[in-house]
């Protein structure tokens, strides 16, 4: 079985955000980047997959050489080879154009992905594959199994699960639990700079978004404290500062 | 430093911080309080390559150098030195020295166990009147054909008790002579070998500090390691390298503490402003830093030259020395930076504190550090 597994390069979760060259773009300095926490779960579960069933792994990112110490964190955690599109990722639809081209080529039984990327949050670009390739693509899956070459596998809905079947090759957007995250072992970090990483350019395709301007969320406001005793207060601020009642 | 030593030093990190937060983090308070030896963690150390981490492939290890083994004990310690000082005792001392004097059957008998963290491994040289002076040991082993017959007592041993296999240090000669005692591996199990009782200390709670106990015990000569004589210098030589991971040691838990004062000087306010916008606090601070930045380099200098194959005693001891002295006085700023809550359980830096006296104490005082380091600069 062949699985591409497509990783994105985002700044860690705790980082604090700040912007540069008048807020359009973001300021990478000091910033620590890991591989998106989602698609960290999708290459966890395809290093699985391989275990279990045989097959390869490929990780796939759409970016700058930057990114390439997470795509060697990849391959350290168990993928076998890897392919960097060299871009800088606009938009959604150039993302998703680069991984469709790319998947062309390959004839992948299973391309995963995270549920959404942790900077953008837009949760697209699976859909947009699929779309691409003219295969299914399910999103957020929480559970993947595979039997032969079909797909078993739990999709988060409102209010519940919905379990389904499908036959490969599929596209998904993974999220916990569908496994749990890998951390690389010694032996893995050595071998990692032995695997090939091969460097692709972007085919060409137009730009469909431009970011103009970032701002950052309104800062949070003081905390007031309100004694216990008056929770006629508390429901009036609630109403009237809050506005959430 | 090549890009490449650079980048996996950082993926090294990487991975060693990941773990810490999933796997210590949660634990570090109750492990401590109850002076929990967590031993599931080292075996899960194992899984990850970090409990062989300077032993070659072909034996089951990592197959990395000092600079890397640096790295990995430096983030473990940031978060609970007790995990790092473990980790440090178990690779540099007892792995080590099967490693550096074991033959080719010992090697293969006892690296594989020892690096993938199935057995965990002591090392005993400390007795309870020789600490400094360990030259002068009482442990005797007796030759008797072809077996010895050991007797006496080691104490402040790292995994005293949970350690599967430790190696010891005897005499077999005069005392005081350096060519008067050897080096066995002895196994958990081994009639006349037990465990005595396990320390109750100040910090380093996880690690488990106990008593081994002989009492004619009898072992094989195949577990002799290395020449009959040569213990007490092997050790010396064991130590040299165990030295930089102490050092490494007190660096992380100087980095633990000064990251989490550095934080909370900023969130703590008083008078209106945080408390890192008075000089005092800044001041305190920037030497906090300083110092910090100075250990580290001499840490990893003295990582790069072991890595090199040089002569290390000099520079291991002047990293031990001034790494350990950094903890504890990185350390005991963080506490005097948190104010009241510095000395509160609640609050990371008790607990640095309390850990970091151990560092200018393990593996050598600072005393003796500074007898080493003399002894070499005033050499004709
Ligand atoms: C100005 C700008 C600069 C950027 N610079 C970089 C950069 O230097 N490096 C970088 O990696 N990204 C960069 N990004 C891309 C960004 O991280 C997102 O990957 C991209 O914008 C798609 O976001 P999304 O929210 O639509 O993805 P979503 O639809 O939320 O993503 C869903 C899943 O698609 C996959 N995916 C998404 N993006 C990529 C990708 N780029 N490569 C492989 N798989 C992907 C992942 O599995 C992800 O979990 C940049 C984006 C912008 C707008
Ligand atoms: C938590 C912990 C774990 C340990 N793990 C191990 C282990 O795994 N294996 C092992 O073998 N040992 C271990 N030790 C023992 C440790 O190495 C010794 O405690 C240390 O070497 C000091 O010896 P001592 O305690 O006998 O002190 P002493 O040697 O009695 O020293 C007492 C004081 O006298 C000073 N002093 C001694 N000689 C001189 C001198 N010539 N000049 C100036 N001052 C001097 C010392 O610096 C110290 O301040 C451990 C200890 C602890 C606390």
């Amino acid at each position: 079985m062949k699985i591409l597994v497509c990783i994105t390069n985002v700044p860690d979760t705790t980082a604090k955000i700040t912007f540069a060259e008048s807020d359009t773009k973001l300021n990478k300095t000091g910033i620590q980047f890991i591989i998106g926490p989602y698609d960290d779960y999708a290459l966890a579960r395809a290093v699985e997959l391989k275990e279990q069933n045989g097959g390869t792994v490929t990780v796939l990112n759409v970016g700058e050489a930057e990114g390439e110490p997470q795509i060697r964190k990849a391959l350290a955690i168990g993928a076998d080879d890897a392919i960097r599109v060299n871009a800088e990722p606009t938009d959604s639809y150039f993302v998703a154009s680069q991984i469709a081209h790319i998947a062309q080529q390959n004839n992948y039984d299973l391309i995963l992905m995270g549920r959404e990327s942790i900077d953008f949050n837009s949760g697209v670009v699976h859909g947009l594959v699929g779309e691409m390739l003219g295969i299914p693509s399910f999103s957020p899956v929480m559970k993947l199994d595979i039997e032969g070459s079909t797909a078993k596998f739990a999709r988060e809905i409102d209010g519940g699960k919905e379990y389904m079947e499908a036959p490969l090759p599929l596209v998904f957007g993974c999220q916990e639990p569908i496994a749990d995250w890998k951390i690389p072992n010694m032996r893995g970090i050595m071998t990692a700079r032995t695997k090939p990483l091969q460097v692709v350019e972007p085919v060409a395709v137009d730009d469909m978004a431009i970011n103009e301007k970032y701002t950052q969320p309104a800062a949070k406001g003081e905390c007031k404290m309100i004694p216990v005793e008056d929770v006629e207060k508390l429901v009036t601020l609630l109403r009237t500062e809050a506005k959430v009642l | 430093m090549t890009t490449e030593i650079a980048e996996n030093q950082a993926l090294i990190e990487q991975t060693v911080r990941d773990f810490a937060e999933r796997y210590i983090r949660p634990h570090i308070r109750e492990w401590d309080e109850a002076q929990h030896f967590p031993a599931e963690v080292f075996h899960k150390l194992g899984e990850l390559g970090l409990m062989g981490v300077l032993v070659p492939v072909e034996y089951g290890g990592a197959g990395l150098g000092y600079r890397e083994y640096v790295a990995a004990i430096v983030e473990l310690s940031k978060v609970d030195p007790s995990i790092g000082l473990s980790m440090a005792a178990h690779n540099s001392l007892c792995t080590n020295h099967i490693l550096m004097f074991g033959n080719e059957d010992q090697k293969r008998q006892y690296l594989p166990k020892l690096a993938s963290g199935e057995w965990i491994g002591a090392w005993g040289l400390t007795e309870p009147n020789t600490g400094s002076d360990a030259g002068n040991m009482r442990t005797v082993a007796v030759r008797d054909g072809d077996h010895w017959v050991l007797n006496g007592s080691k104490n402040f041993i790292t995994h005293g008790k949970s350690g599967n296999v430790a190696v010891v240090i005897t005499r077999t000669g005069e005392p005081g002579d350096k060519h008067g005692s050897t080096a066995f591996i002895v196994e958990r199990g081994t009639p006349g070998f037990s465990a005595g009782k396990k320390e109750d200390k100040l910090g380093m709670r996880a690690s488990e500090t106990a008593e081994l106990i002989f009492q004619d015990c009898r072992i094989s000569d195949s577990q002799r390691l290395g020449e009959v004589g040569d213990g007490f210098i092997q050790s010396l030589k064991i130590l040299d390298g165990g030295r930089i991971s102490i050092a490494a040691l007190g660096v992380g838990t100087a980095l633990g503490a000064y990251e989490a004062a550095l934080a909370y000087s900023k969130e703590r306010k008083q008078f209106g402003q945080p408390i890192s916008s008075f000089q005092g606090i800044a001041f305190k601070l920037a030497d906090m830093y300083t110092d910090l930045q100075a250990s580290t380099l001499l840490t990893f200098d003295a990582a790069d030259r072991k890595d090199r194959g040089e002569k290390v005693s000099l520079a291991s001891s002047v990293a031990k020395y001034h790494s350990s002295e950094t903890a504890v006085r990185v350390a005991n700023d963080a506490v005097q930076i948190f104010g009241g809550y510095g000395f509160i359980k609640d609050y990371p830096a008790e607990k640095f504190y309390r850990d970091s006296k151990l560092c200018t104490i393990g593996e050598g005082t600072s005393e003796i550090q500074k007898l080493v380091i003399s002894r070499d600069i005033l050499r004709d």
